[in-house]
């Protein structure tokens, strides 16, 4: 994919939308001129970024959490035959789960607050980064492991040599898969027991000001999230996994 | 060197090797020969350490081999390359395993005997100078088998331990290969243990043949080769023969 045929995209989605917003001609839909003012002022002058930097920081928190407690927990299930068997049953059962109905339980026991919060997205990203990770060190070809224990390997050292960086790809394809899905529960959580993030931003523009086109500006500037994460672990990826895109 | 003395070795609960006693020099290139399920890979990985007999150890240099012996090098069929690390950090990955963990004699040897030749040395010395920048998927099987020697070699390994390691590749690949390994274990003084199926490969690379039967295995056929890798050996009456005689000896076993 390149970079012009990307930006053509947005510009003919921008596009789109302003046609949309021509022939349905109602408050409910204001176009990309009267959105894109009001989101820079919104940014600039308002309270968007304070927003914006507080559901940035929840995502931010909850993916590291996942990343931190699931690749390493992927990684000892993906060594041991024994805890695999014992573990696997109960990620079958939970894995499938849709998160997101979890959300008034965890708001019931934690509350308001960036806990809650976080701890949603980090439910979503764990499960996704852990069976992704255990699957990568299970496929783990045998004969690589003789090898590098043939070079003199222990334990330890096959962890920084083998496990660790082969557990690397799946941790971001991990982050990649389900990195949209967290900025959308973030933005259910945020709707409700919280004055501050996007989500709040949007709901309250939507429901209580009725600011069309600042609800607008929220939805983008949201969307702009998503984006953003997803293309920075994109680019991770591409740094980090270069043998994944040699030809 | 290497003593087995009336090794037993089981896999679930089938004897493989029974009272099975084996001695190696040093400087010998042995060919392990035999038909698949023979056990000849079992017998390799008892030798790397990488899998134990049920009743006496296996001795090198008069020691009982517990783990993977620093001075021992073992080459696999494939999948024995990082496929993230390039050529270069693959060949280099055995130096930085050995300073992880420092001369402890487990899994380093205790003193380097002689200097490691520098691993560029090793790179050209394979031919692989030009690579050194490729990931393994990006390479041929015979550069990647290169790329193993390398890493194996630069090592300083007093015994080398093959399985099967040109057998994916194509005869002309393989041929280059097999006379590189001889030329390398003259060059580094080695003592070689190789198993293959291919009884035309243990003809040219083994200047002793050990030919395992169908398990249990208790006393195994040793044929002695003494003109393997000289030149011209390849195209020569002899090297027919004894391929013959294998051949005829594979099927009565």
């Amino acid at each position: 994919m390149r970079k012009r045929d990307v930006v053509f995209a947005g510009l003919a989605i921008l596009a789109l939308w302003q046609i949309l917003a021509m022939i349905v001609d109602r408050s409910i839909l204001p176009s990309p001129v009267v959105v894109i003012p009001v989101f820079f002022e919104e940014l600039l002058r308002g309270d968007m970024l304070k927003h914006a930097a507080i559901s940035f920081w929840r995502v931010l928190a909850g993916m590291l959490l996942a990343v931190l407690l699931a690749a390493p927990a992927g990684l000892v299930l993906g060594q041991s035959k024994k805890l695999n068997r014992f573990f696997s049953p109960v990620i079958y059962l939970l894995y499938p789960i849709p998160k997101v109905v979890l959300v008034p339980i965890v708001l019931l026991f934690f509350g308001v607050g960036n806990f809650p919060k976080i701890f949603i997205i980090f439910m979503i990203l764990f499960f996704q980064i852990l069976v992704l990770v255990r699957d990568q060190a299970l496929a783990l070809p045998r004969g690589l492991i003789q090898s590098v224990r043939s070079l003199g390997a222990g334990r330890r050292a096959l962890f920084y040599f083998v496990y660790l960086p082969a557990s690397l790809p799946a941790i971001l394809t991990a982050l990649r898969q389900s990195v949209g899905t967290a900025v959308a529960v973030l933005y259910i959580t945020e709707t409700f027991a919280t004055r501050y993030g996007l989500g709040y931003y949007i709901f309250l523009n939507a429901s209580t000001l009725l600011n069309y086109p600042a609800m607008y500006a929220g939805v983008l500037a949201m969307s702009l999230l998503g984006l953003a994460l997803y293309f920075s672990v994109d680019w991770l990826e591409h740094r980090l996994c270069k043998w994944q895109f040699v030809e | 060197m290497i003593t087995l003395n009336n090794l037993n070795f089981s896999y679930q609960s089938t004897p493989i090797f029974q009272n099975f006693t084996w001695h190696i020099q040093r400087g010998e290139r042995w060919a392990l020969l035999g038909a698949s399920g023979c056990g000849k890979t079992t017998l390799l990985y008892l030798l790397a350490g990488l899998r134990f007999s049920d009743s006496e150890k296996v001795l090198i240099d008069g020691h009982e081999i517990m783990r993977p012996r620093p001075q021992t090098g073992l080459i696999l069929q494939e999948y024995g390359l990082l496929p993230w690390a390039t050529v270069e950090e693959n060949v280099r990955l055995g130096a930085r395993i050995r300073s992880f963990y420092g001369a402890d004699g487990v899994h380093a040897p205790s003193h380097e005997t002689r200097v490691t030749r520098n691993l560029s040395a090793w790179l050209k010395r394979l031919g692989l100078d030009a690579l050194s920048a490729k990931y393994p998927s990006q390479i041929s099987g015979g550069q990647g088998q290169r790329t193993a020697i390398a890493r194996t070699l630069s090592l300083n390994p007093d015994l080398l331990l093959m399985d099967e390691p040109f057998s994916s590749l194509d005869a002309l690949t393989r041929a280059d290969l097999q006379n590189l390994t001889l030329e390398l274990c003259a060059e580094e003084n080695l003592t070689l243990v190789m198993v293959t199926h291919a009884i035309e490969e243990a003809a040219i690379m083994g200047d002793k043949i050990l030919l395992l039967g169908n398990p249990p295995n208790e006393n195994a056929q040793i044929i002695e080769n003494p003109r393997a890798g000289e030149e011209g050996y390849r195209d020569s009456e002899e090297y027919t023969e004894l391929c013959r005689d294998l051949r005829q000896r594979m099927e009565r076993a």
